[in-house]
């Protein structure tokens, strides 16, 4: 693959300090990637795919190293020979020193694994479906189970076309809300268009968005990650354009008032307006396109940004007599239901196309129902989707979400009498259970 | 065709149900493996849940699946890397021929013969190891043993497999023999001299994996290279599953080391008398233990010159470490390498015809990469800050195969007198005391995240698991 220079790797070490230098991992990779001399395994920066075949195999883990750098700064393969110990992560002003985005989430547009996803994702659930193997032995790691690999069926993606140091620009051709004015998580439909910039994406994939201005150190604002809310046609089929969910973030997680920068910048746009695109992003968690192929979906707030794409491209091939079938299950979490974004255009789609079920967390007078009750209480369904190999879950929206939905998925499992350590293992393995919470 | 049929009595990856005869030999051979298992199969370990790493295809995704597996019920099956379009015989006379699916004629009896000399030292690990389990320094080390336990059983299984496949019915007769000969045994012992000798403790058994599953290595690395393609095919399999036991040496090596300095840097000691007494093994014993572990080892590559090593060579059969990576013609005809021997009393290097020296041109590979390891654990001594350091003794010490075997050679290379050799052989391998202070530090302990005294926690756990993760469940 021709990478661009997108500014920032997430590159892929090997720590000599542990790895006992047995060669598994040079036979192992498909590319050739893997190098040695009599001192130390290394990896080619130039030639790692990140396919993460060599992980498992690997008898010491210390193959399962990485480090964010400057993409035109990476540790050479002469360099790495020599090391007796990895070196330390490079600070923020090491970073900004090499002229790159340097917070702390720069890895969010770092080229890498899940480095699209932000380090959310990343490193942590590589190598690990097997680490939750016995659930209840050890503390649950939701995303161990995460898939690093896309559906077999999944179109090709591309990646990292526009960087950090090119990002390319898109006008805003249309900004409306999707939930109801007054609410305290004030969402926007953006529509954004390419021109004639080629700007190829599939459902599930993310883009950056470059705030402009700079922050109070005086950087450049680092880049901010929003998920594709249209299929890969177009927001409008047939259009260079794609859809944002854009969420006004006005307090932080803690719940204390803050403007956000990029989320506030977007939601204010005019059509017409232009923005600083990086992108697109994001290799697995993508959907799968043989026929039959069933999708459960479970979300909340933005996290309904991918589902709304998945969505939209099936029911487009389905009114274009194009797909056969498979089921569509979507549960969907908000704190009330005029928070909820798309309330309306969800509540119109054919039931017989889509199973949709609403978890409302504060609804006065209601008991709070949060997206894993309503899993367990469709656990019959979900079960029945479980044992097909045709089934694929996405999960996305709040980080706080991911554990509770993947510990839901597991009892369901369970309780139909499948063993979770299997499928789990199997979901994670076949690309079939992907997370992607923020 | 990767992914391993486990609905068969013997789980495959090779279509083995398609072959009736070659099933119901298998199967026949099956109960008496068994049996051997039973009988010289880990100590005590029949009932546990052990966290074992099993593979459910041959391909990256799946070959390391961990879950808890009672180790009689492991399922040892028979697995090959997948066919290479086009693989060619890549050294010797039939360089360039299309890799033989069958075993072609001419070669028969020595094919066999390396195969059953491979196959004999996998089982002869099991007996070795059978005790270990009894003195385990915790659960995490206990579930490597028997993780290296039954991936030295499924090895055999490998070995058996292309005996009962390609050689009928000597084939057969030789299988049944591997189960017959017992390391040790006074009248049916293993094939190969290191395979006989006790692994009478955890010091032992990690210089064991380290430096004598690294033979496994080598050798396995020379016959993955064979013109011999299922030959092939299942050592590269076998290889990715022998890292693992050389990573339990390795790391083993590293934590005992780590232990006896933070003990030394402690005490502020560098006297073995007062570090013994705390409890932890001295550098000096360490180093004994090495000494020994390696030249016993590095005789399990043969004799210095081998006409069979260069017969094996040149039809093709067995090539050399990473074969296919060198850069020269192949064949060797003509070509030298150097050896070493005696002569008026002094080490010397000769030259001889390297065909006949490539059981010489893998030790020394051999050693390389041995002593790259050794440097790392200098590392740690390092890191502690003690002026300590250790290091492998010279090839010709205490040889017991080859032209060096009848000559007394200290560690750093000098030949020297019966006399002087008797007295510092106590300096320079571990004597009975060092092994039976050794032996005083074994006992058990089983709780998990639990460490005897004289090692260091792993840095990591297996599988990324917690270090004290319930690697085994006792009831
Ligand atoms: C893969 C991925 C996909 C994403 N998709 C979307 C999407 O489709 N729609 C979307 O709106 N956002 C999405 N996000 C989140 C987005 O990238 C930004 O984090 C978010 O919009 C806030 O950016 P900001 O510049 O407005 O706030 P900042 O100025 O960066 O932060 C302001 C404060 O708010 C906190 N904060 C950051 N994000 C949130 C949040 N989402 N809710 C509450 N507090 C927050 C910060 O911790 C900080 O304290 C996604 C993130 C990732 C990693
Ligand atoms: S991640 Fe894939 S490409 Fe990269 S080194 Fe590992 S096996 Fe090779
Ligand atoms: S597989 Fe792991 S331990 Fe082995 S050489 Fe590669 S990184 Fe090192």
């Amino acid at each position: 693959m021709n990478a661009p220079d997108t500014g920032l790797l997430k590159q892929h070490l090997i720590d000599p300090e542990i790895c006992i230098r047995c060669n598994t991992c040079e036979a192992t990779c498909p590319v050739g990637a893997i190098t040695h001399n009599d001192d130390n395994y290394v990896v080619d920066a130039e030639k790692c795919n990140f396919c993460m075949d060599c992980i498992s195999p690997c008898p010491t883990g210390s193959i399962d190293n990485w480090r964010t750098v400057p993409r035109a700064k990476a540790y050479t393969v002469d360099e790495q020979f020599g090391w007796e110990a990895l070196p330390a992560e490079l600070t923020p002003d090491q970073l900004a020193e090499a002229g790159v985005a340097a917070e702390g989430e720069a890895d969010a547009a770092a080229e890498g694994p899940g480095g699209a996803l932000g380090a959310s994702a990343s490193s942590s659930a590589f190598g690990g479906a097997e680490a939750a193997a016995a659930p209840g032995e050890a503390a649950f790691n939701s995303a161990a189970f995460n898939a690093s690999l896309p559906p077999w069926s999944a179109a090709h993606a591309y990646t990292n076309l526009y960087g950090p140091k090119n990002p390319t620009t898109a006008t805003v051709v249309g900004n409306v809300k999707v939930n109801e004015a007054g609410t305290e998580n004030e969402t926007h439909h953006i529509v954004l268009d390419f021109g004639r910039m080629p700007f190829p994406v599939l459902e599930g994939q993310s883009i950056g968005i470059v705030p402009p201005g700079a922050d109070a150190s005086g950087r450049p604002h680092h880049a901010r990650q929003y998920s594709i809310a249209s299929p890969r046609n177009g927001e409008r089929p047939g259009y260079n354009n794609l859809s944002l969910t854009v969420k006004r973030v006005t307090a932080d997680h803690q719940g204390r008032p803050v403007r956000g920068v990029c989320s506030n910048y977007l939601c204010d746009l005019k059509p017409g307006d232009t923005v600083q695109v990086i992108g697109p992003f994001g290799t697995s968690f993508l959907m799968p396109n043989h026929p039959r192929s069933n999708i459960v979906m479970i979300c909340t707030g933005t996290g309904s940004a991918p589902m709304r794409a998945m969505t939209e491209w099936r029911r487009r091939l389905r009114k274009s007599g194009k797909f056969e079938g498979g089921r569509l299950m979507l549960f969907f979490g908000a704190r009330t239901r005029e928070e909820l974004p798309y309330f309306g255009p969800l509540m119109s789609l054919p039931k017989d196309f889509i199973d949709i079920n609403f978890a409302f967390s504060r609804t006065p007078g209601a008991p709070k129902r949060y997206v894993q009750d309503l899993m367990r209480e469709r656990s019959a369904d979900l079960a029945g989707l479980l044992k097909d190999e045709d089934t694929y879950v996405y999960v996305c929206g709040l980080k706080s979400m991911e554990e509770g939905v993947v510990l839901a998925l597991r009892d369901i499992a369970q309780q139909a009498g499948l063993s979770w350590d299997t499928l789990g293992a199997a979901l994670k393995r076949e690309g079939r259970l992907h997370l992607e919470t923020y | 065709m990767s992914s391993i049929n486990y609905t068969d009595k013997i789980p495959n990856n090779v279509d083995l149900s398609q072959d009736k005869a070659l099933q119901r030999a298998l199967e026949h051979w099956q109960p008496n493996y068994l049996q051997w298992w039973h009988d010289l199969g880990p100590e005590g370990s029949q009932s546990f849940d052990v966290y074992l790493r099993t593979a459910v295809s041959v391909d990256p995704q799946g070959w390391a699946q961990f879950g808890y597996v009672k180790m009689p019920e492991y399922r040892w099956g028979i697995f090959l890397n997948p066919r290479e379009e086009g693989r060619e015989v890549n050294f010797g006379e039939h360089k360039g021929e299309a890799a033989w699916q069958e075993v072609p004629g001419e070669h028969r009896a020595n094919l066999r013969r390396i195969i059953v000399t491979q196959g004999d030292t996998e089982p002869a690990s099991v007996e070795q190891q059978r005790h270990l389990g009894l003195t385990a320094p915790s659960q995490y080390d206990l579930r490597n043993l028997f993780q290296v336990n039954v991936e030295e059983g499924r090895h055999l299984w490998a070995m058996v497999y292309l005996l009962h496949k390609y050689f009928g019915r000597d084939g057969r007769e030789e299988a049944d023999a591997m189960l017959q000969r017992h390391s040790g045994d006074a009248d049916h012992p293993r094939i190969l001299g290191a395979f006989n000798e006790k692994t009478p403790d955890w010091l032992s058994f990690y210089m064991f994996t380290y430096f004598t599953d690294r033979d496994g290595k080598f050798q396995l690395c020379a016959l993955a290279e064979s013109g011999f393609d299922p030959l092939a095919r299942t050592t590269k399999f076998m290889l990715t599953e022998e890292a693992h036991h050389m990573f339990v040496g390795e790391s083993g090596i590293s934590r005992v080391i780590a232990r006896t300095c933070e003990v030394m840097n402690q005490l502020k000691t560098d006297d073995p008398a007062k570090v013994r007494a705390a409890g932890v093994i001295d550098l000096a014993t360490i180093q004994r233990y090495l000494n020994f572990h390696f030249s016993v080892t590095i005789d399990l590559f043969g004799a210095d010159e081998s006409s069979n090593a260069a017969i094996f060579y040149n039809s093709g059969l067995k090539g050399r470490f990473e074969e296919t990576k060198r850069d020269d013609d192949h064949r060797l005809q003509g070509r030298t390498y150097k050896v070493l021997a005696v002569q008026n009393g002094q080490l010397v290097e000769r030259e001889v015809p390297m065909l006949n020296a490539l059981n010489e041109v893998l030790r020394d590979d051999y050693i390389k990469d041995s002593i790259a390891g050794v440097n790392r654990w200098n590392k740690v001594i390092e890191k502690a800050g003690l002026p300590f350091r250790l290091v492998a003794p010279h090839k010709a010490f205490n040889r017991k195969i080859g032209a060096l075997s009848g000559v007394r050679v200290s560690p750093d290379g000098r030949v020297v007198s019966e006399a002087e050799w008797a007295a510092h052989e106590r300096e320079w391998l571990p004597s009975a005391e060092d092994r039976a202070f050794v032996a005083s530090l074994m006992g058990r302990v089983v709780e998990p995240g639990k460490f005897a005294n004289w090692i260091a926690p792993p840095v990591m756990g297996i599988n990324r698991q917690p270090v004290d993760f319930e690697y085994v469940r006792f009831n």
